[in-house]
């Protein structure tokens, strides 16, 4: 949820390294993205998006450099920094034998998010009748993709880290998505969209930034459908849905939730 | 860290229900290991009887490798150990919530198991409150190790053949302990005899929950 005393980055890397192995997974990022900032991270297959991601998850620690999510080291802050992000990835961590409402629920419930909004989000993503009920094993790529979706909106994080998030969904779904990320946008969440497809998303981001090599290498300013970027709006605003949709309630307005974290703690692994 | 732990016991043991692997294979592998250990020790009831409580706890260690392995591999597809990460959800809330699922299963097994080795071997128990309470320990005991192995097996390739290699030898104490409970509580024993032992899976059982809930997170991170 969003918080009155926020730092102005969301996401803050300074030469930041990080390895698999022996193989560098980012070989010096520096990247700032401003609170309520909409970023595309685009490049080609294997050019360090997924990684860059999975970093700001908190998922891939350092090797060196600095990274600071939401003002947090997120090593030192592991727990408080994974529940204000959400990181929609290539698998869709689903338990086959659970059915999509208990799935949902569950992870819902596992962030400590707010279980009222299970319910909305399920509508917004189909997931209702009979498709709710049934085992996440049974379902295609992507209807398990919508599953995700929906944790992630019923969430509702402060960080969106979305890593193609076009694949595998249909045209209608794509809508979906494109007007969930507007909302969010405007609602003051900040949205890192990795993509090697940048034409879909284009219109979505404020800006584009291109990874080549494990590095940021290029950066470019788009139109975007968000509003200003590092200050962003108290409600949100979505844009004329392309599919009918429940509407999510968005996060606690920015100028009303009490300060909860410390301000500007940056890690840093020598 | 108690609301985590429910949370996530629930969910394994809504997986363990509706998969039935346990019901289905691990149940059947334990009656079936007791059927052959019978076999092996021949139609003489006496030998049987004495060698039931060594027997008894050797399935349930064996059963209790499948049901860990089991428990890893709900975490290992679709990326639901990331998922779990991603949640922020309280580290040891996860090591006692998936301790206490497998615990669950044990208990089941114990039951079916312990009712083939007073069927098949004839073993005669004189003093049931020291096999409940060696179970209850032996089970925390099991469990405890087996899930915190279980997560450090969990990133690796060879997990499968891995798991038995590290769990079994770290094990070992819970299957003596609880082997010497049985016969001291068996016909023939002396029961005073158990108690010391049973201390022993009380001391085990606390240094291993302890150190799971204190390993478990950093062990899941690195794993």
């Amino acid at each position: 949820m969003a918080s009155a005393a926020l730092p102005s980055s969301a996401v803050s890397l300074r030469d930041a390294v990080a390895l698999s192995g022996r193989f560098p997974l980012l070989a010096g990022v520096d990247l700032e993205v401003a609170v309520g900032e909409t970023v595309l991270v685009e490049g080609p297959n294997g050019a360090g998006k997924t990684s860059l991601l999975r970093v700001c998850a908190g998922l891939v620690p350092l090797a060196s450099g600095h990274l600071a999510v939401l003002g947090l080291d997120p090593t030192r802050h592991r727990t408080v920094v994974r529940r204000r992000v959400g990181l929609l990835s290539h698998a869709s961590h689903l338990y086959d034998d659970l059915t999509v409402r208990e799935n949902v629920r569950f992870a819902v419930r596992a962030a400590g998010g707010d279980t009222a909004r299970i319910e909305p989000a399920c509508d917004r993503w189909g997931l209702v009748g009979r498709l709710a009920k049934t085992s996440a094993g049974k379902l295609s790529a992507g209807q398990r993709r919508r599953v995700a979706l929906a944790v992630l909106t019923a969430r509702w994080p402060e960080v969106w880290l979305l890593d193609e998030p076009h694949a595998g969904l249909d045209v209608a779904a794509r809508a979906l998505l494109d007007q969930a990320v507007t909302e969010a946008a405007a609602s003051g969440v900040t949205v890192l969209i990795a993509s090697h497809e940048s034409g879909p998303v284009e219109q979505l981001a404020t800006r584009a930034v291109t990874v080549t090599g494990g590095r940021v290498t290029a950066e470019r300013s788009l139109a975007g459908a968000a509003p200003d970027a590092g200050a962003p709006a108290a409600s949100a605003t979505p844009a004329a849905p392309a599919a009918p949709a429940a509407p999510v309630t968005p996060a606690a307005p920015v100028t009303t939730a009490a300060p909860s974290t410390p301000h500007a703690e940056v890690a840093h692994v020598a | 860290m108690w609301r985590d732990a429910a949370l996530v016991a629930g969910k394994d043991l809504r997986i363990e229900g509706r998969s039935r692997v346990g019901l289905s294979q691990v149940a059947p592998f334990g009656i079936v290991a007791l059927v052959l250990f019978a076999f092996a020790l021949g139609p003489d009831r006496d030998v049987m009887a004495k060698g039931a409580p060594g027997l008894f706890w050797v399935a349930i260690l064996f059963c209790t490798v499948l049901a860990i392995q089991r428990s890893v591999s709900v975490e290992s597809s679709d990326g639901a150990r990331d998922g779990l990460r991603l949640s922020g959800i309280d580290p040891a809330g996860l090591f006692l919530g998936k301790a206490t699922a497998v615990a669950a299963q044990l208990v089941v097994l114990e039951l079916l198991l312990g009712t083939g080795v007073v069927v098949l071997y004839g073993a005669r128990i004189e003093v049931a409150w020291m096999i409940v309470v060696s179970c209850v320990l032996g089970t925390i005991g099991l469990a405890a190790t087996g899930t915190l192995y279980g997560a450090l097996s969990s990133g690796l390739r060879v997990r499968e053949t891995l798991l038995p290699f590290l769990f079994l030898p770290i094990a070992a104490p819970v299957l003596l302990a609880g082997t010497r409970v049985f016969q001291a509580a068996m016909a023939g024993g002396t029961p005073s005899d158990g108690l010391q032992w049973l201390r022993l899976l009380a001391l085990f059982d606390v240094v291993y929950v302890a150190v799971g809930i204190v390993l478990f997170g950093p062990i899941q991170e690195t794993a």
